[in-house]
């Protein structure tokens, strides 16, 4: 069971980073919410995989850590706000620039460096 | 008290003399120097004291956890500076009221000059090392000011600059040295450090400590190889110069030499760092003002000459020479001070101070002439006056110096050869300014002497020399007794202040100087003719080179770095963090800890396969933006899955319902935006983000599983103990986000608000046109609204209300909570909108959002100040168990009303971004029907 977890937060992670590194601002949205994703399992996974151990007092015999999952649950909430915050951002971008590159404009130093093909 | 007033009277003046600047030069002159004479008076009474051998200190603590006091003392080594300072400064007072041409800014010059009397004050008198250094860098960036005083002028501002960069750093070098000394001493109270100055010498920092030091002392006194910012300071008008580079700013270097002089000197690398850096100093500079036709240049390189002698008496580690240096240290103030107001007042009448056409100003001004003669001659060290005594006595050490062999002729060589140039310098002062001839091509012809008051200063300080070069005992043997005692906190060894000491060598090496010098001067063009061989350098510029060269290369550093581009920035970002990351994960050796692994259930496996899969197909396929972010959605449900799987039905709720709204939320951006990515990175730089993912990817599994696998303890204890016990909830996550953690929710739920004001911010005066089409050929759909979707969603609100309302009170002891019902209550109004447009909905429900957000925040807020008006801390909770008819007994929180808070903004803030963005469409459907 940690084989999958791991392997799932390790992809989250891995996808999120590559669309981070992408030059228009949509994917990387998305790329932001893969990782929040991500990072909010990881962080979860702390307090150790158990199953029917909800930590509601009286409802069963052993309880899960807590304390994950309330920095998580607000954590997911905040994601929310930062997610719905970068993409209006990301929109107001391209309606200034009429462009939805990061860098706020497509020909930057990096596309014009010599030899640059664009494919 | 007394001590403390003395320094910081000229800085009240300071403040205070600027208001004179309307009422003309002599008003602010008198204002002036008002602060200088009542510390001055403020002085006298304490000698006495002093004279009897007594030290006074006075401590007033200041920031006493750092060591650092303000702790002031007087000796008779800050005695002796203090009166050349405030003696001095008078004068250049005085003297500057007649230099200063009306139209100048008086205020600001007079301004800083009592400011830097004060601070050459604070560092003559500090009781403290780390006091003594700041007012050692005030002294660097005011004189800095002074020396820029004409600002327009570009040669001033960079001779200002390059002086500011030369003692600003030796002031680094030597906070460095300061600071290893507290550390070896363990104060740095001056009575400490004297008292440990065994301590020091034995540390094995000690070569450090005196490197660091001297580098400090060195730059402020203009030594070899830092010379070259004295003549380059010259900019500054002429009072400045007088002051700066005869009694002050270059002397507080010597004078550090002498105030640390028991603790640091005695040693061999004392006595070959400080004598030859003074020596060589010594006789280039000599020997460079020869060369000088600038008449503050002669000056100036003259200064640094008698500067290198200081330093090299010093450095000669006996104490008569400590004498020689502490003497030297008057006699050059006295005479070079005057040298430069004469010089001053030539430029002032002539407006030049080229030597090569100032000639024969005799017969225009023999006053003047008189008194820059007699001081000269001083300069030249002619018998009966000062300079001519502690030369003697300088010739007299030099022939002391024991080096091995042959060697032992080179100090007393150097003295005689620097001796003869400074001759032949001050002789060409003499001779080319007064006589030689007649005046070529002066801007100002004829000159006149100068204003009656303008000579006073100088002619008190000619006077001072002839006074202690023919009765030195009588008038400055008390004076120089007590400070050589105070520099070498010891007792004083017997030394003779007379005229002449008697036919014997030293009086010889006078002799031989003398003549030598006057012989040179009349040989001169031969010498200029030797000079003119060599390329002069012009340290000026060699030194902006240097600036420009070390601007570029941290430019071109920072354009590497820096180039604008986010996307670049993200790349070094996530390469920093897996590279620092990358020597821990590999420390982990086996990932599998002690714990193991539990086995996999067919379930869990199922979902984490799609999970993955879909993960990486959204990126996968992210240029086909929808797909991504269907395949985003998915993945978002399979996270609240493996929540509900684990443990974590709130969080399930949670990430559910968010889910909704985030990709409600990137559905509405998509509308306004490209709906496809054009490829446009290149390969290579594909293949590497890749190769970061895939790290970044294996790094975050490596590490999960590391944590999973290793047995730990968690600190959660103690909330399953006492959710019930004192916060009266059985919902433990709940409990920690409304109570334990209280305070981190209340700022939670602010930056939601703020980041939803920011977004309706953001959006309020866009205008935008909605693209025709999705951007591939496809228009979009005529039915806004579709029927089924909009029958179905009117009767689901009321329900959805219900629910929300239902997980909002349960939420204390079951999963729920102010978070999720704002969120489920989001999700319902949305569906709303969704199904009926937003002029439908917002007709039916006017409702603002901003006010519901922030009464949120206040109704959290205030419940946590509630607890307050009872005595206790913010945000203590408190509940009860209350009993109805009908309903029976029942539970209230105080932290239920603060979870309502919680409920408002969550709702507000989802709604208000969704209908800003929602209201981008509507605006337009506006206009466009308006048109």
């Amino acid at each position: 069971m940690e084989i999958v977890i791991a392997l799932v937060i390790g992809s989250l992670t891995g996808s999120g980073v590559y669309l981070v590194l992408r030059a228009r601002t949509f994917p990387v949205v998305v790329g932001l919410t893969l990782l929040s994703y991500g990072v909010n399992l990881f962080l979860f996974a702390t307090g150790r995989l158990l199953t029917g151990a909800q930590p509601i007092l009286g409802s069963t015999d052993q309880y899960t850590d807590p304390l994950p999952q309330a920095l998580v649950l607000t954590a997911i909430v905040i994601g929310f706000a930062m997610t719905a915050f970068v993409v209006v951002l990301a929109l107001r971008a391209q309606i200034d620039n009429s462009d939805d590159h990061v860098d706020g404009k497509t020909n930057t130093s990096e596309s014009q460096e010599p030899g640059d093909e664009h494919s | 008290m007394t001590l403390a007033l003395v320094v910081f009277l000229p800085f009240f003046g300071a403040l205070l003399a600027p208001l004179f600047a309307q009422a003309g030069r002599t008003a602010i002159a008198i204002a002036s120097s008002v602060p200088a004479v009542v510390a001055l008076s403020a002085l006298f009474p304490l000698w006495g004291d002093l004279a009897a051998g007594h030290v006074l200190v006075q401590t007033h603590s200041w920031l006493p956890s750092l060591g650092l006091s303000l702790s002031f003392r007087l000796d008779g080594l800050s005695l002796l500076f203090a009166l050349l300072i405030l003696i001095i400064g008078i004068l250049i007072i005085i003297y500057a009221r007649y230099y200063l041409k009306p139209g100048e800014n008086i205020g600001k010059f007079y301004g800083l000059l009592l400011m830097f009397m004060g601070a050459m004050l604070g560092i003559v008198m500090s009781s403290n090392l780390l006091l003594m250094l700041v007012f050692w860098e005030l002294t660097s960036l005011i004189s800095f000011l002074l020396i820029s005083f004409w600002n327009h002028k570009q040669d001033a501002r960079r001779g200002a600059r390059m002086a500011l960069a030369v003692t600003g750093g030796g002031g680094l070098a030597l906070l460095a040295g300061v600071l290893l000394i507290g550390h070896i001493v363990g104060s740095f109270e001056l009575d400490a450090i004297f008292a440990a100055g065994d301590t020091v010498r034995d540390s094995t920092l000690y070569q450090v400590v005196l490197t660091l030091v001297l580098l400090g002392a060195f730059t402020k006194s203009a030594q070899f190889p830092f010379h070259f910012w004295l003549p380059h300071a010259m900019q500054a008008p002429t009072p400045v110069s007088a002051y700066l580079h005869s009694a002050t700013m270059v002397k507080a270097g010597v004078f550090l030499l002498a105030r640390l002089y028991p603790v640091l000197a005695g040693t061999d690398q004392w006595f070959y760092m400080v004598s030859f850096t003074g020596m060589v100093t010594l006789l280039l500079g000599a020997y460079i003002a020869l060369f000088k036709h600038d008449m503050k240049g002669l000056l100036a390189y003259s200064t640094v000459s008698n500067l290198g002698l200081i330093t090299l008496l010093f450095g000669m580690n006996t104490d008569l020479a400590a004498i020689a240096a502490v003497f030297h240290v008057i006699n050059h103030a006295t005479f070079k001070a005057s040298l430069f107001m004469a010089a001053g007042i030539i430029d002032h009448e002539t407006g030049t101070r080229d030597m090569r056409k100032i000639n024969g100003l005799w017969q225009f001004m023999p006053h003047t002439a008189t008194l820059a003669m007699v001081a000269a001659a001083s300069m030249a060290g002619v018998p009966l006056l000062n300079g001519f005594l502690s030369k003697e006595m300088f010739f007299a050490e030099s022939l002391e110096i024991a080096l091995p062999g042959v060697w032992a002729y080179l100090p007393p060589l150097i003295a005689t050869l620097a001796g003869a140039f400074a001759v032949a310098y001050s002789a060409r002062f003499v001779h080319d300014v007064f006589f030689n001839g007649k005046p070529i091509d002066l801007p100002i012809y004829p000159p006149n002497e100068p204003p009656r008051y303008m000579k006073i200063p100088v002619e008190i300080l000619v006077v001072a020399c002839v006074m202690v070069g023919i009765f030195p005992t009588f008038s400055i043997g008390p004076l120089l007794n007590s400070a050589a005692a105070a520099t070498l906190a010891g007792p004083v060894p017997d030394f003779k202040l007379a005229i002449i000491h008697g036919l014997n060598l030293p009086l010889l090496m006078s002799f031989l100087a003398f003549f030598g010098g006057l012989l040179m001067y009349t040989q001169r063009q031969k010498f200029f003719d030797f000079h003119a061989r060599f390329r002069e350098i012009d340290e000026k510029a060699v030194f902006e080179a240097a600036v420009v060269r070390i601007v570029n290369l941290s430019r071109h550093f920072i354009r590497g770095l820096e180039n604008g581009s986010l996307q670049r920035y993200g790349l070094l970002l996530l390469v920093t963090a897996e590279v620092v990351a990358l020597w821990p994960i590999l420390n982990l050796g086996a990932s599998v800890g002690s714990a193991g692994l539990s086995p996999i259930d067919v379930p869990t496996a199922v979902g984490g396969l799609i999970l993955i899969l879909c993960a990486v197909m959204a990126a996968v396929m992210h240029r086909e933006r929808l797909y991504s972010l269907l395949l985003l959605s998915v993945v978002g449900l399979m996270v609240s899955l493996t929540f509900a799987r684990f443990s974590a039905p709130d969080l399930a709720l949670t990430q559910l319902s968010v889910e909704v709204v985030t990709i409600v939320l990137l559905m509405l951006a998509l509308y306004y935006l490209p709906s496809w990515t054009p490829l446009e990175t290149r390969r290579r730089r594909r293949w590497r983000d890749l190769l970061v993912a895939l790290a970044a990817g294996g790094g975050m599994t490596l590490i999960t599983l590391a944590i999973l696998t290793h047995p730990g303890d968690s600190i959660s204890r103690f909330y399953v103990d006492n959710s019930k016990l004192l916060a009266g909830g059985n919902n433990i996550v709940n409990v920690i986000l409304v109570d334990f953690r209280g305070f981190d929710t209340l700022g939670e739920i602010t930056v939601l608000a703020i980041a939803a004001l920011g977004i309706f911010a953001m959006l309020r005066q866009v205008r935008l046109t909605p693209p025709p089409g999705d951007g591939q050929g496809n228009t979009w759909t005529r039915d806004a609204h579709p029927t089924m979707l909009k029958e179905i969603a009117r009767p689901l609100l009321p329900l959805a209300l219900m629910v929300s309302a239902y997980i909002l009170l349960r939420g204390h002891n079951l999963p729920g909570g102010g978070f999720i019902a704002g969120l489920i209550t989001g999700v319902a109004l949305i569906l709303q909108y969704i199904a009926n447009g937003i002029e439908w909905t917002q007709q039916r429900m006017p409702v603002r959002y901003q006010p519901m957000i922030a009464l949120g925040v206040l109704t959290a807020a205030l419940t946590g100040a509630g607890s307050i008006a009872y005595g206790y801390p913010f945000l203590t909770s408190s509940f009860g168990h209350f009993s109805l008819p009908l309903i029976g007994e029942f539970e209230l929180a105080s932290a239920m009303v603060f979870d309502i808070g919680v409920y408002l903004t969550v709702v507000g803030a989802t709604m208000l971004t969704l209908v800003s963005l929602g209201h981008l469409s509507l605006k337009i459907n506006a206009d466009t029907e308006g048109t």
